[in-house]
């Protein structure tokens, strides 16, 4: 295959992770390096980096939009920022320790539980009345408007949201992901966000996040420039489109049929990893 | 009754400038990738491509002042990383503005929860390679 060749291919196959992933909310990261590893057999490791690159991409792009919408809480987001960096230096030095075949298996089991949590519809967290010592005096409650007026929301359970939200970055650094997913888990059910406050604001921590690990990983020759291009390009365009039309379209099949592709790659990757091949 | 506004940003302004700040970056990012991308693919695009084995990027692509020579010098490659690394710098320049935001709010303790997460970001950058 010549380099044009191979770059008009994976523009292709980023544009659609990057358009699936904002379709369905997981976000693009946890199919690129599937993608790229099984079918377009790239070393895990350039993989990897192309993929934080297309993972602070789309982070940035979508958090321009959703910014202005004024839902994220820009404390909760700093706050949480502290874990999420720390884990994501963490993982990303962790990732030169561990073996390729390790790295994949470790893929693969995030993959099956990234499956299962998306084809599980997300439940409505109620949010408490009575307001948390902890979150009051870090200043993490917050409002936001609904047609109804003014809704105010109280945090709870700071200490699991922090240490959940290290591993979230953990898990990006070593997998070169966004970990989108462990975000809104540590939001949600940890501390009770409500959902709309904590989908955006995850995906606002999700660039920085990637940017914490992706300076460890430039210095360690992990970013191709040649590999991270049309990543970087495809997965852009696709997911600003899938935002322009994520209003418009019933998005629960496409979760479940998202939730098998992911599955199966899962699979794919922890086979491959315990085969050797990757 | 009027309220005297206090000339101090609003939570919803320095929004607004955060997100005007990443959609900049964003596209002065993708913008540079493009034209790396043409002058790589037209000099080395019928090179047989093979990602197969890792030996690593060259020494030149991994540092940000080999970055900048290799991208001033017109090679294709360096300038695609070169907007690789404004797209990275895109979310430290986010919280650098925070940081901003939150002392013109006289928020201190977020100043300081800002001021760490920019630290810890600088050292990815600057304190690995």
């Amino acid at each position: 295959m010549t380099v044009f060749e191979f770059t008009i291919l994976v523009w292709i196959g980023s544009a659609v992770a990057g358009l699936l992933g904002a379709l369905t909310g997981l976000g693009g990261g946890v199919v690129l390096v599937p993608l790229l590893t099984l079918f377009f057999k790239v070393d895990i490791r350039y993989a990897i980096g192309a993929s934080l690159v297309g993972v602070i991409a789309t982070s940035s792009g979508a958090a321009a939009a959703y910014v202005k919408e004024g839902i994220s809480n820009i404390r909760v987001g700093m706050f949480l920022e502290i874990a999420t960096t720390l884990g994501a230096l963490t993982g990303a030095f962790l990732a030169a320790r561990v073996s390729t075949a390790a790295i994949a298996v470790t893929f693969g089991a995030v993959l099956l539980g990234s499956a299962v949590l998306a084809a599980r519809p997300r439940v409505k967290t109620t949010s408490d009345a009575i307001p948390d010592p902890l979150a009051t005096r870090l200043r993490l409650n917050g409002s936001f408007p609904t047609p109804e007026g003014i809704r105010h929301y109280f945090l709870r359970r700071v200490p699991a949201g922090f240490s959940l939200m290290f591993g979230a970055g953990a898990l990006s650094g070593l997998l070169g992901i966004g970990s989108g997913a462990v975000k809104v888990l540590a939001m949600d059910q940890a501390m009770r966000t409500p959902f709309k406050v904590s989908t955006t604001t995850s995906n606002f921590m999700i660039g920085v996040t990637a940017a914490a690990s992706a300076g460890v990983y430039l210095g360690r020759g992990y970013i191709d420039p040649g590999l991270s291009m049309p990543v970087m390009l495809g997965v852009l365009v696709g997911s600003l489109a899938g935002t322009r039309i994520l209003v418009e379209v019933e998005t629960r099949w496409l979760r479940l049929i998202f939730s098998a592709v992911i599955l199966l790659l899962g699979a794919q990757m922890i086979y491959n990893g315990l085969a050797g091949k990757i | 009754m009027k309220m005297i506004r206090l000339p101090l940003w609003s939570d919803r302004e320095v929004e607004d400038l955060v997100g005007n700040l990443l959609r900049a970056g964003v596209i002065l990012s993708a913008a540079v990738v493009l034209t790396g991308a043409v002058v790589y693919l037209a000099r080395h695009g019928t090179q047989a491509a093979d990602y197969r084995v890792f030996h690593g990027e060259r020494g030149e692509l991994r540092t940000i002042r080999g970055v900048l020579h290799a991208a001033l010098s017109f090679q294709g490659r360096g300038i695609i990383q070169l907007g690789l690394l404004l797209l990275i710098a895109t979310p430290v320049a986010r919280v650098a503005l925070s940081i901003v935001g939150f002392a013109a709010e006289r928020d201190r303790m977020y100043v300081g929860f800002a001021s760490l997460v920019l630290i810890i970001l600088l050292y990815s950058l600057f304190g690995t390679s």
